[in-house]
Parts: structure tokens; sequence; C-alpha cells
């Protein structure tokens, strides 16, 4: 069975949720290993041993920004051991570590994969969403393995399977001259409400709602459902609301059980990130939206007569 | 400082580019734009040259004979451009384009180059980031404020918790969020002026990078379809139809 080849960054203290999702999916194509991007813990490694990781290669970058140094690393032991497959994140270091170690190996990544396949024959395949997740388009890699695939959040479902701690390998990380940067200080925003990621409900606001004082209204509507507040990149763009909130190719990949877009027309990038939802409730003026052909209930009506109405309802305001 | 800002012309996207279904190529269409997040690269590219007394030089890789979108990015304030324009460049992969951008970055010589994080038609989001492994320089990616002071560059850099600040020598390249500065509209002035700037056109064979495809599109098929849901006009009862909605849902 081929190694495949996980990498995953630690993300407040933890493996993050992303590398564990990505881990499941190794399991079913191979032996995985996880590159681990962090301070490490026991506790880390035991969850990545719970999640079938037989194998950590720990990269601890201290204050130097991940992406030069461990890809450099992950290039020198990727030529030593040969792995069918490396697959990454749609996230930011992900993404960073991806692009560099593409260069590293002169080898092809292939982005925004929603599945990703790997025949005992080495054929290796990625899916992608295109036209606003109307169309799966189907590509192949046509260079040697390692395949380099970088996978959208929750592709996969994170999965524990129970297995003991696994082996952990410090890799020392080269200097990179150049190439390195330092991170001198870290802010975590503070957190209002509940996760965008993990919420139940999701109440989101796009253009329609007329102007930036009026996203108070996805904010009391949210209160009362205890619901995440997402947007869309146009207002965000916008600068009405911080890009933490964007929903869509972009921004975040939701799949809460109820999203309620208001004022959203639904551009394929904004369904993208949205389009799985369990139930999508839309309210948008033009009966022409795309939003309507993917909501399972549709108001064509104003944001502003129909919001408040069903806020009072909900006994919010 | 000689700054650099890469920037993409796009099909219009009011204007939606297909595939093809025999070449599985983008056939994108005519119209072409100056991609609307590279606006924000322009924009810090021109106000981190006017602090510094520096130069904006574009660089893009698009269609042949194709100038619209970077004659705005011109009329924004930028100095001049250099465009490669290849017919072999037709459905380059991300570390192609990645090779030709740095090959004529590093042509033209740079201090900083700016980037947007990913293309809006494209969206492999990687292309900076081969940039900087290319010409040996650290990336500071997904800024949301770009700082230069001295030989150095300084970068709010969204993560998932939050920002971390950022820091690195010069020459870099930095990836910048939309949203990191007002991007300026074109004056009527700067739109004249835009004619007259220096553009230069190159192909790959004066670049020397091989271009190599290293995947292909191998089928192109519907995604499973969505139930049709139920669409009704508002006469005053739609919150209702809602609160049933989450009510079936069991969320209240």
């Amino acid at each position: 069975m081929a190694e495949i080849w996980v990498f995953c960054e630690e993300t407040d203290g933890a493996p993050s949720t992303l590398g564990l999702e990505l881990l499941a999916k190794a399991r079913s194509l191979g032996e995985p290993t996880v590159l681990y991007a962090g301070a490490g813990s026991a506790q880390a490694w035991e969850t990545l041993g719970d999640h079938g990781a037989a194998t950590v290669l720990h990269f601890d970058h201290g204050d130097s920004l991940a992406a030069a140094p461990v890809a450099a690393a992950i290039a020198a032991r990727a030529g030593e051991q040969a792995p069918g497959m490396i697959l990454f994140g749609q996230a930011y270091t992900d993404r960073d570590v991806a692009g560099r170690l593409a260069v590293r190996l002169g080898l092809p990544v292939l982005s925004n994969a929603v599945d990703v396949n790997l025949e005992p024959d080495g054929t290796a395949t990625t899916r992608h969403e295109i036209s606003g997740g109307a169309e799966i388009a189907v590509a192949a890699f046509r260079a040697p393995s390692p395949h380099l695939a970088i996978v959208r959040p929750k592709s996969f479902p994170a999965e524990p399977v129970g297995g003991p701690p696994p082996e952990v390998v410090p890799i020392e990380l080269p200097d990179v001259g150049g190439a390195g940067a330092l991170v001198t200080e870290r802010h975590a925003r503070e957190r209002q409400g509940p996760d965008l990621e993990e919420a139940a409900v999701i109440v989101s606001g796009g253009r329609g709602l007329g102007a930036a004082e009026h996203y108070s209204l996805i904010e009391s509507l949210a209160a009362p459902l205890g619901a995440a507040t997402g947007a869309t990149r146009a207002i965000v763009d916008a600068g009405w609301v911080p890009y933490a909130k964007q929903v869509g190719q972009t921004g975040k990949t939701v799949k809460p059980d109820v999203y309620i877009a208001c004022g959203i027309s639904g551009a394929m990038q904004h369904l993208v990130g949205m389009k799985d939802a369990k139930t999508i409730i839309a309210i948008n003026k033009d009966p022409d939206a795309p939003i309507f052909t993917i909501a399972d209930l549709g108001i064509v009506g104003d944001v502003h007569k129909v919001m408040p109405k069903l806020i009072e309802e909900l006994g919010g305001g | 400082m000689r700054i650099l800002v890469c920037v993409k012309q796009i099909p219009d996207p009011a204007n939606p580019s297909r595939f093809d279904p025999d070449t599985h190529l983008l056939v994108r269409t005519e119209d072409q734009i100056l991609d609307d997040t590279d606006r924000y690269g322009v924009e810090m590219g021109l106000r981190l040259a006017e602090a510094n007394e520096g130069t904006v030089t574009l660089v893009s890789m698009g269609p042949v004979g194709r100038a619209q979108g970077i004659r705005q990015a011109l009329a924004m304030g930028a100095d001049r451009a250099v465009m490669i324009e290849d017919e072999t460049l037709a459905g380059a992969d991300a570390l192609t384009t990645a090779r030709v951008l740095a090959a004529a970055t590093e042509r033209t010589g740079f201090d900083l180059v700016i980037c947007g994080p990913e293309s809006t038609d494209g969206y492999s989001g990687v292309v900076p980031q081969m940039m900087a492994e290319l010409l040996g320089v650290a990336a500071l990616t997904y800024a949301t404020g770009v700082e230069v002071s001295g030989d150095r560059v300084t970068i709010n850099r969204q993560t998932s918790a939050g920002y971390d600040v950022v820091t690195a020598d010069l020459p870099a390249l930095v990836s910048v969020t939309a949203g990191v500065v007002e991007p300026r509209y074109p004056t009527f002035r700067g739109i004249m002026q835009a004619k007259q700037k220096p553009t230069e056109t190159l192909e790959v064979a004066d670049l020397g990078v091989e271009v190599s495809v290293g995947q292909e599109v191998v089928s192109v098929v519907p995604a499973p379809e969505r139930a049709a849901g139920v669409v009704a006009e508002d006469e005053g009862e739609g919150h209702l139809l809602i609160l049933e909605k989450l009510q079936e849902a069991k969320v209240v």
C-alpha cells in the first residue's frame, strides 16, 4: 500500500479539524503519515493516533513562518520515502506549504478538490466542483508521484478509529535564508457567538441588505436562533463586516443544518461555500436570483419587511 | 523601491466562461477585465510607492492581444506593464504560471512583489507561494495590512484564529486580501495617461521557461441536483413560511 501523507497544522494547540478530515480519507487510500506543523504535545499525538495515524513527522517551526522551512524539509523527506500522495487542506498555511513544495518537487498541485482517488496502479485523480457546484470536473495527474492535492474543508468527515499513539519523528528544519519570515505577534480575535464552521444554524447577509448598518438585522435574527452570522464576499470587500465572516470559495465552507441567506443573490463563489447545508432558506427581492435554484424555501420579498417580522416572531429584537 | 504587482485579466464574471467538452479547456469570453481582487494589490502598490519613492510595474500573463484589464490598472496609476502573451500558455497550470511570472519578475528586477491571494476565475490559490519559492524570497501571505520600513516588510497575516504579525527582509513577496485598502477609481486623466504608458510584451521564449502540463481534466459531469424547493412571493406572510421551515428542521 502506498504511503499517503497528510499535512496538519496545529490550531489552538491541537491538530486542525481539516487535518483530521484528510487523515480519514488518507486511511482509505493507503498508509497514512501525518506531517505535523506546530509545537506538538502528548495530547496532539494521542488525537492523531486516535484518528488512525501510525507515523507523525513533526516539524516544529517555532516563531518562523512555517511555509519555507517546512516545505523544504518535506521535499527532502519525500525524496527518501516516495509517498504516493500528499494531501493539504484549502487553508492558509496548507496552501503556502503546498505551493512551495510543488516548486521544490517540480510537480503540479491540484487545488480545490472535493475528493481524491489513488488507484493501486498509481493513477491519481481529483474531483472539483465547477460552475458553482453545478458540475463536477475530474482531473487526472499527468506527472510522477507524489501527487499533491489541496482539498476543500468538510469534504470528508473526521472519524476517530481508536488507534494507539503514533510514532513521532522530529524533523530538523533547514535554514532557508532570505525565504524565511518571522512571526512576531499572534492575535486571536474575540469570539462572538458560535463558530461559523461548527454552527448548526447560520444567518448570512449580502448586498441586498442595502447598507452596512443593516447587517444588524442578521445579528438580530441570529441571536434567538443561537446561530452564527455569515456574509458574502461582496459585503466583506465593501468593508461592512470582517473577512472572518465570509462564506464561499475564498472564505469558509459551511455545512449547517439550516442556512438562511438574506439579500444574497447567489454568486457562484458564494454557493460553493454553503450549498451543502441541509436546509437552505433564502429571502431576496429578485425572483430570478440564482440562490432560489438551490433554496429549499425561497421567499421573494424585501429583507427589510420579512426579517423584522420573523425576528419578532422568534422573540428577538 | 521597485514594486511589482501581479495582475490578471479575467473574463467578465457577468459573462461566465465555460468548459469546452471536446478540448476540456476553459473557453473564455472575449471581454477581459481586471480581476476585481487585483485592484487591492494595485492600490497597495501605489500607496507604498508614494510613501517610499517607488515605481509600480504590472506583470501579467494572459491571452494574446488583450490589454483592456491592464489598462484599467495603468489608469489607477501604475507606471508600466509587462505582459506575457503566448499561445502555448493556453491552459497553463499554476506551476507554469508561477514560473512565467517569476521569470518576468526577475527579468524586470524587484524589491517587493504584490499579488492577490488567488484569481477569481482560476482559484488555484498557490501561485504567489510558488513565485516566492522560485524567487528565493519570503512570502508574507493573506495580508490585511502592509508596512515597509527600511529594508523590511511587515504585515498582518490573516489566520483562522485572528491575525499574526509577520516580518521579513526585502526583497519579498506579499499577497494581500481584498479589503486591505480601498482601491481608488481611475480618474479621467489617469485613463488618458494609461494609453501612453510603456508596455512590454514578452513570449515564453524570452523567459526561458519550460511549459509543462501536469494535469488534465478528463471528464465533466453534472453534479447531483438538489431537490427543487418552494419559492413563494412575500405578501406579508413570508416570515411565517420561514418559521414553519425552521420548526420542520427542529431548530426552533
